[in-house]
């Protein structure tokens, strides 16, 4: 492989760093952007102001051997750069059926990591912490929930950096001028339009993992508007739909029109172009998106598991009333019923701690796990096999990588659910 | 016709049967690294082995972590012999180039026009060299 590029306008820094006068951490990370500089057609690179390393996840020895490679050059990150999730609750995970070597292989990963002088944020969220980034920011960063949160809901500027890329970015402080750094690729091209949604469905928590379902196959890579929504979303609202619709699509960029702070209005969403596509979507389409999402229908389960992404201050406060409202009487695990278990960062745990609001939780005895999450560690037993979620990401990927079969349902379901140790559907908005 | 060329992201010489999905793919979740079999229970090529095959695909979606399980994939050698995309696709690229540069192996990886991937349906097994893709079925 070549290090420069004949067609990509390297700076002045670029090149001093691929002539190694900063160290070999920063040669071979700007070696690899340049290539990738190249491969996607830049004309050239520009700085970025923070990172988000989705490399964190060990999920083989390939990650881990990249990282404690850039650690042993001396890798330290030029920008503030917070961390994703990695494959361990790394104080935690003797309580879970983590094998011993993988959890060894993936403190070793967090080291490599934490050594480059990062900020151990251990949570695919980092939009919920004091690390958020600020409307119009060049920014890398990887996770794809995390990056269609940053450019949708903030406004801040980054492709979809994969695993290995956004460490390289962080590294060099540089990243290719493409994609979504550059405002003419942030308008709509395509419009998902919503017909007759009745309000309080649209008011609804699990509206949004649902309407993310149907919105990633749609939109693919593409840049997608959202019309017709009859009321104003939460944050978790909005995080719930960027996490369904780039696990089900490659959706990076979505505006609604008088919410996201690109589109006042869906002439501005689109620039004032005529779109590519539109998809129309009333009640049957979004009736038949949420069932997709089901494979367990009903009966037993083994574990109720929320937090995908990562659970905030405000679900834990939504959750705390719930589990107050309905009773700590429950069905438990050695008597049929299941798990209830709670994925989230540390800092937000803290916080809901000393909120007060976990004790619920502990009350009914469920189980929080930090920095890591139940699809990027090993920590269910081969026995659980029926799992219920209001997370449409854990819903998609629970059946490739655990091997489960996965039921999706609100929160106020799953926590029914998760007293009764079976499926339980409640009446709603969407009948 | 039997002979096409694309962008070559990674050259090499290949040649594999032809998996062939209109539909993206995360290799997150999508694809065993320990098998090279392809995982994803939403995907219409779900159950199939891609380990030394051409696998054809539109381009990846989902997670980021799709880099990291091609790299490990290559790393265990279970990846295919060949990728072929329409289009360029970051992810798979940076694997393969992460992968050449960590390894010194990777899948050849051709992007293709839409035309032409449209073409690579019916074709059932392809070889990768001198910068072109040739169609080798019996």
């Amino acid at each position: 492989m070549t290090g420069g590029s004949d067609t990509v306008r390297l700076s002045a820094f670029d090149r001093a760093l691929l002539a190694g006068e900063e160290g070999e951490a920063p040669k071979l990370a700007m070696r690899i952007l340049a290539r990738m500089a190249e491969v996607r057609g830049a004309a050239a690179m520009l700085d970025i102001e923070a990172a988000h390393i989705d490399s964190t996840i060990y999920v083989g020895d390939a990650g881990l051997e990249f990282a404690e490679r850039l650690a042993g050059l001396g890798a330290r990150v030029r920008v503030p750069s917070t961390l994703n999730v990695s494959g361990l609750d790394e104080f935690h995970w003797q309580e879970w059926s983590v094998p011993a070597e993988w959890a060894e292989k993936s403190a070793r990963q967090m080291r490599a990591y934490d050594s480059m002088g990062t900020i151990p944020t251990w949570t695919c969220a980092p939009y919920q912490g004091r690390q958020t980034p600020r409307f119009g920011q060049q920014i890398a960063w990887g996770e794809s929930n995390a990056v269609a949160f940053a450019n949708s809901v903030i406004g801040a500027r980054t492709e979809r950096y994969p695993d290995l890329l956004d460490i390289c970015c962080a590294i060099t402080g540089r990243a290719p001028a493409v994609g979504l750094h550059l405002d003419e690729n942030r308008l709509a091209t395509r419009v998902l339009r919503l017909r007759g949604i009745p309000e309080e469905l649209a008011a609804a928590d699990d509206f949004y993992p649902v309407l993310g379902h149907l919105l990633g196959p749609f939109a693919e890579d593409d840049p997608v508007a959202i019309a017709g929504l009859p009321v104003i979303p939460e944050e978790d609202q909005l995080k719930a739909l960027g996490a369904a619709a780039a696990s089900s699509g490659a959706v990076a960029l979505f505006h609604i029109p008088g919410v996201t702070p690109e589109a006042p209005t869906l002439g501005d969403a689109l620039g004032g172009r005529d779109p590519v596509a539109i998809l129309d979507v009333g009640l049957p389409e979004m009736r038949a998106a949420r069932r997709e999402l089901t494979t367990h229908a009903e009966g037993a389960l083994d574990m109720v598991v929320l937090g995908s992404p990562h659970f905030s201050f405000a679900e834990f406060g939504k959750l705390a009333a719930l589990l107050r409202e309905r009773g700590p009487e429950r069905a438990l695990p050695e008597e049929g019923g299941c798990e209830l278990v709670v994925t989230t960062s540390r800092a937000v745990r803290d916080l809901a701690e000393r909120a007060g609001l976990l004790e619920p939780l502990h009350v009914f005895g469920g189980r929080l796990m930090v920095d890591t999450c139940v699809l990027a560690t090993p920590m269910t037993p081969g026995t659980t096999r029926r799992l219920m979620t209001n997370s449409a990401k854990y819903a998609w990927y629970s059946p490739g990588l655990l091997g489960s079969a996965v039921a999706f349902g609100s929160l106020a379901e799953c926590v029914e659910s998760a007293r009764r140790g079976r499926v339980v559907r409640e009446p709603g908005p969407w009948d | 016709m039997d002979r096409l060329r694309g962008q070559v992201i990674v050259a090499g010489t290949a040649s594999g049967a032809v998996l062939y999905a209109t539909q993206p793919l995360s290799f997150w979740g999508g694809y065993d690294a320990a098998s090279g079999r392809i995982t994803d229970t939403h995907h219409p090529l779900a159950g199939e082995t891609a380990a030394g095959t051409a696998l054809v695909l539109p381009a990846t979606r989902g997670s980021s972590t799709t880099t990291a399980v091609l790299l490990e994939a290559i790393r265990r050698e279970t990846a295919p012999a060949a990728l072929i995309t329409r289009g360029v696709d970051a992810f798979l690229a940076l694997a393969c180039v992460v992968g050449q540069e960590m390894y010194g192996r990777s899948p050849a990886l051709v992007c293709v026009s839409e035309d032409d991937f449209r073409r690579l349906a019916d074709w059932s097994r392809l070889e990768v060299a001198d910068r072109a893709l040739t169609r080798v079925d019996g």
